[in-house]
């Protein structure tokens, strides 16, 4: 099948890649560029597993080809700690208790990342619905809602607080 | 001589021991994307392998011809039955001693069924050739209802073991039928229902549901052509299990076969038993000499690797008519689908369904369950519960309520009124079981209280005067978990123990290895936590390791519940084992007797003379230079744990519903959880792990069932139509408990993982019923979907 160049920034590095034009994003992350932190629950979009930011929003990467990320701006959950400094969000699911598997969790982070780039002051109910996307098997999401208050609390943001 | 001369409670503190909620060791990794999964393994070299799959659920292969995926460039292999059967691979044991076949032999026995296995050099190639592979089926009539499966002219689904005595569980009465298996005294239990003033009956099914974790089933194979060593990563709840299966299937000696399990996501009874995958994806690096992979996709992994429950149950109860029961019979129609794989001890075909007499007291009991063969999947694995247990504590706590709306009795009065009390502890059931400890009245009671139920009942009352539906379910549950004594329990004769070696190094710091797997529940993080209290090293000082078959001891794995209370115990046994060979080391450095010498949570002090002390950081370093004359030197030890007894878990829960008779949807209002698992190890786990079971609970009384067309199309097996719970579908959930140990574990801890899903769905299944009860409606199938719940009101005529 013929191949595509694309470029994109990836974690703020620019990437190169030759990639068929069915190749999903999910696969260049995963395969061809050893990102393995998303992962693969469903492939049919509906787990969240395989969340990602790009462009500023957030995308289900296993149903986004490669190409259409081209010219684009990826972050993935390697890209959420500012160095050794972990992003708050992941140092809320940590102390909350907000994952066990694991499986999940990097769609999870990305996605309430994304969650309060959007809106700095979710509500609980506006938490649930933000994360609706993304399933988790193990933790029943209740110490999910309370990480991202934490994450909250962290970075000054007022509905936590209340 | 001490380093620290902090209080003894303080240096207890300090060691984040047994009580305490420490924060997880695992997740630094995960929340930073470098958790390991078995995809995520890159070898050099790996390509990768894939099935292609019957469409028909029942038929012959007439033909298969693979020349065309063959030649497309990049197609490494393709394997069918032919190819495997001079390796005799084609057909494999299960762990309930029938066979599966790796890949279809001439037949197919359910849809989506392994019929060849394609390997390629990447997924891409890989799927493009499995389009490419043509299979001709001569279709077959269907089975899939297991009631049908028994008709004396049904169509005989397994012609591999037509007329043969017994497929490894006793004998078969019908070609489509696997065992009988009958518990209990007949005889007492019909006359304990002739005599009865009440009997009540109600034909309860259990649907067809899938454990469904996060991550898929998968594993990555490499054959060392050189050593002749194979390695094997895969997601597997029981690695040492998985090993001494490869060698028996495969015929390679055991200890050239390294299997690991990595991270995995989730398992839930998914990865505990042998999958063709697995055995392919060996003969392929066998035969290619490159690492090959396997992962399923959802599709495959929900219609195909082991489905869980499908028990088609007949309750009957007799009881006094003050509410007193006298007498319990069960006729269990059990659908295993196309091949015997549930996974459960060997021994026993129903697992631990006798415990279905539950947290009553009832004198007579007789339980029967038939196995059967259908054209679905193959399976019948414990779905986030010990063996069985769910089924069966579902039966008795619907059972329960039936009889309560016979007698117009409140239900939560009926169970306060039957209850096993204290004082009978240790209690033996009628059906076999030795109870290990428990205090349910004081249980019910907190509920109760918590929750202010005559306050509901009220409400209740003047919301039905009103016309509207407000369902009360409660469930007094007890589990039977920590399989467990190996007298009772193997898999494949090998005795159900597990186990635990500790290291402790000169400087004070340890590591210790389990035959278990944690899939989730933070083993890294509390088995530290049991060694920490018995030997007075800090947990942050211990590193915890499992699942590599190289490094840990031999044990049975994770799942029913049992790596606290059976591997939990090996690590307290195997730490006391350390303790007291430090007590020598002790005695000696210190020039006096090992009786002159008492423990304080990490040092030894001369009695009556607290100055003169040892803590187990100097021991540990006398170990390796300054032992008393005769010993070895080192500190380590190892324990292989065979529980004398199950653990028995309990728990009471509560659960409100709102029920929109317009529209059939279900708003659960309130849940309140009280669990008694023993000894708290890290509450805040246990508090999580109960999350999740409720929320898994939701799921199945809520939402999940594989159902099947007449023809055994899988209908909804992605995540579009198998019902997953999201944040918005969880409600809040309340957390309670009370602690009775279980007296015959180290240190008193009963597991706690699957409670939750045992008591959930009772609760919730019996909530949604209560709020019809008033109607004189006393059954509603599972799952509780808004469509059935809404046909409930229809039929009542609610609905206008
Ligand atoms: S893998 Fe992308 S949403 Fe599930
Ligand atoms: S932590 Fe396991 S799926 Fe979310």
């Amino acid at each position: 099948m013929a191949k595509t160049d694309i470029k994109l920034t990836i974690n703020g590095e620019e990437v190169e890649a030759t990639v068929e034009p069915r190749m999903l994003l999910i696969y260049l992350l995963r395969e061809h560029l050893g990102l393995t932190g998303a992962h693969i629950g469903c492939e049919t979009s509906h787990c969240g597993a395989c969340t990602v930011d790009l462009d500023g929003k957030s995308v289900k990467s296993c149903t986004v080809f490669a190409v259409q990320a081209s010219g684009g701006e990826v972050m993935t959950v390697e890209g959420l700690a500012n160095g050794a400094e972990l992003h708050p969000l992941q140092a809320g699911f940590a102390e909350e208790h907000g994952l066990q598997c694991g499986f999940c969790t990097p769609g999870m982070l990305m996605r309430t990342y994304r969650l309060l780039e959007d809106n700095p002051n979710p509500s609980e109910d506006e938490i649930r619905v933000g994360i609706s996307g993304n399933i988790c098997r193990c933790t029943g999401y209740q110490n999910i809602v309370k990480a991202v208050r934490h994450a909250m609390r962290e970075l000054g943001h007022k509905e936590a607080t209340e | 001589m001490s380093e620290t001369t902090a209080p003894a409670a303080e240096r207890e503190l300090g060691l984040e021991g047994v009580g305490c909620e420490r924060r997880r060791k695992e997740d630094a990794r995960f929340i930073q994307g470098k958790g390991n999964y078995v995809d995520d393994i890159k070898l050099a070299g790996t390509v990768f392998g894939d099935f292609v799959r019957s469409p028909c659920a029942h038929g012959r292969i007439k033909s298969i011809d693979a020349e065309k995926a063959k030649a497309l460039p990049g197609v490494l292999a393709v394997l069918t039955a032919e190819d495997l059967k001079p390796l005799n691979l084609h057909w494999m044991p299960t762990l309930a001693g029938d066979v599966q076949a790796v890949l279809a032999d001439g037949k197919v026995h359910f849809q989506n069924q392994e019929v060849a296995f394609v390997i390629a050099e990447d997924r891409y190639i890989c799927a493009d050739a499995i389009q490419l592979v043509e299979v001709d089926y001569e279709e077959l009539p269907v089975i899939v209802d297991p009631k049908v499966a028994m008709a004396p002219d049904a169509p005989v689904i397994r012609e591999d073991v037509e007329g043969k005595d017994t497929v490894g569980q006793g004998p078969r009465k019908h070609a489509n039928h696997i065992f009988t298996w009958e518990v209990g005294d007949k005889a007492a239990t019909d006359e304990a229902f002739a005599g009865a003033d009440v009997t009540a009956r109600e034909e309860i099914t259990y649907q067809r549901v899938h454990p469904a974790p996060l991550e898929t089933c998968g594993c990555v194979a490499s054959m060392d052509a050189v050593s002749g060593q194979l390695t094997v990563y895969g997601t597997f709840q029981a690695p040492h299990v998985v090993r001494t299966v490869v060698s028996l299937i495969a015929g390679l000696p055991e200890h050239k076969i390294r299997i690991i399990a990595p991270d995995i996501g989730g398992g839930f009874g998914n990865k505990v038993g042998p999958y063709p995958g697995y055995v392919c994806a060996i003969v392929g690096t066998i035969v290619l000499g490159r690492p090959v992979k396997w992962v399923e996709s959802r599709l495959d992994n929900i219609s195909t690797t082991s489905f869980a429950r499908d028990y088609h149950m007949t309750g009957e109860i007799a009881a006094d008519r003050d509410g007193k029961i006298k007498a319990l019979r069960v006729q269990v129609l059990a659908d295993h689908g196309a091949f015997n794989t549930h996974a459960q001890p060997s021994k026993w075909p129903a697992g631990m369904f006798s415990i279905v007499t539950g947290s009553y007291d009832i004198p007579a009991a007789h339980v029967v369950v038939d196995g059967v063969y259908t054209n679905k999947a193959p399976g019948g694995v414990a779905y986030r519960c010990s063996f069985r247990v769910t089924e069966a504590s579902y039966l008795i706590e619907r059972m329960i309520d039936v009889l309560a709306s016979k007698l117009k009795m409140d239900p939560a009065e009926l169970r306060l009124k039957n209850f096993i009390q204290p004082s009978q502890f240790p209690y033996n059931s009628v059906l076999g079981w030795e109870y290990d400890s428990g205090d349910y009245p004081t249980a019910l009671n907190k509920v109760m209280e918590a929750v202010d139920y005559r306050g509901l009942r009220k409400e209740q009352a003047e919301k039905r005067a009103k016309g509207e539906l407000m369902g009360i379910g409660i469930a007094t549950f007890t589990e039977i978990v920590g399989a467990g004594p190996s007298r009772n329990c193997d898999i494949l004769g090998i005795g159900m123990f597990d186990s635990c070696e500790i290291r402790i190094h000169p400087t004070g710091t340890a590591i210790a290895r389990f035959g278990t797997k944690s899939t989730g529940q933070g083993h890294e993080t509390t088995y530290a936590q049991i060694i920490a209290s018995e030997i007075g090293i800090p947990s942050d000082d211990i590193t915890i390791e499992e699942g590599d078959t190289d490094t840990a001891p031999y044990g049975l794995g994770t799942y029913g519940s049992r790596s606290t209370p059976v591997a939990g115990a090996a690590a307290a046994q195997a730490a006391r084992k350390i303790r007291a060979k430090a007590q020598k080391i002790a005695a000696h450095m210190l020039e006096v007797g090992e009786d002159d010498l008492e423990w304080e949570v990490d040092r030894f002090r001369v009695k009556g003379l607290p100055e003169k002390m040892a803590t187990m950081k100097e021991i540990a370093m006398a170990a390796y230079g300054n032992v008393p004359a005769g010993m070895e030197h080192g500190l380590e030890s190892v324990d292989y744990y065979d529980p004398p007894n199950f653990t028995f878990p309990f728990g009471a829960y509560i659960c409100v519903v709102d029920v929109d008779r317009f529209t059939g949807e279900v708003a659960v209002r309130r849940f309140y959880a009280l669990d008694d698992c023993g000894t708290r190890i890290n509450p805040m786990i246990i508090e999580g792990q109960i999350h999740g079971g409720l929320t898994e609970a939701l799921a199945i009384a809520m939402g999940q069932e594989l159902l099947f067309d007449d023809i055994g199309n899988v209908l909804g097996a992605s995540f579009l139509d198998y019902f997953m719970p999201t944040a918005v579908e969880t409600p809040h959930w309340e957390t309670d408990f009370t602690v009775t140990p279980s007296p015959h574990h180290p240190i008193g801890a009963k597991g706690v993982g699957e409670s939750p899903n045992v008591g959930g769905v009772s609760a919730l299944s019996n909530a949604v019923i209560d709020a019809f009860a008033h109607l004189g409606v006393t059954h509603m199938p599972m799952p509780h979907t808004p469509w059935r719940v809404w046909q409930k009101a229809n039929e009542l005529g609610i609905d206008r």
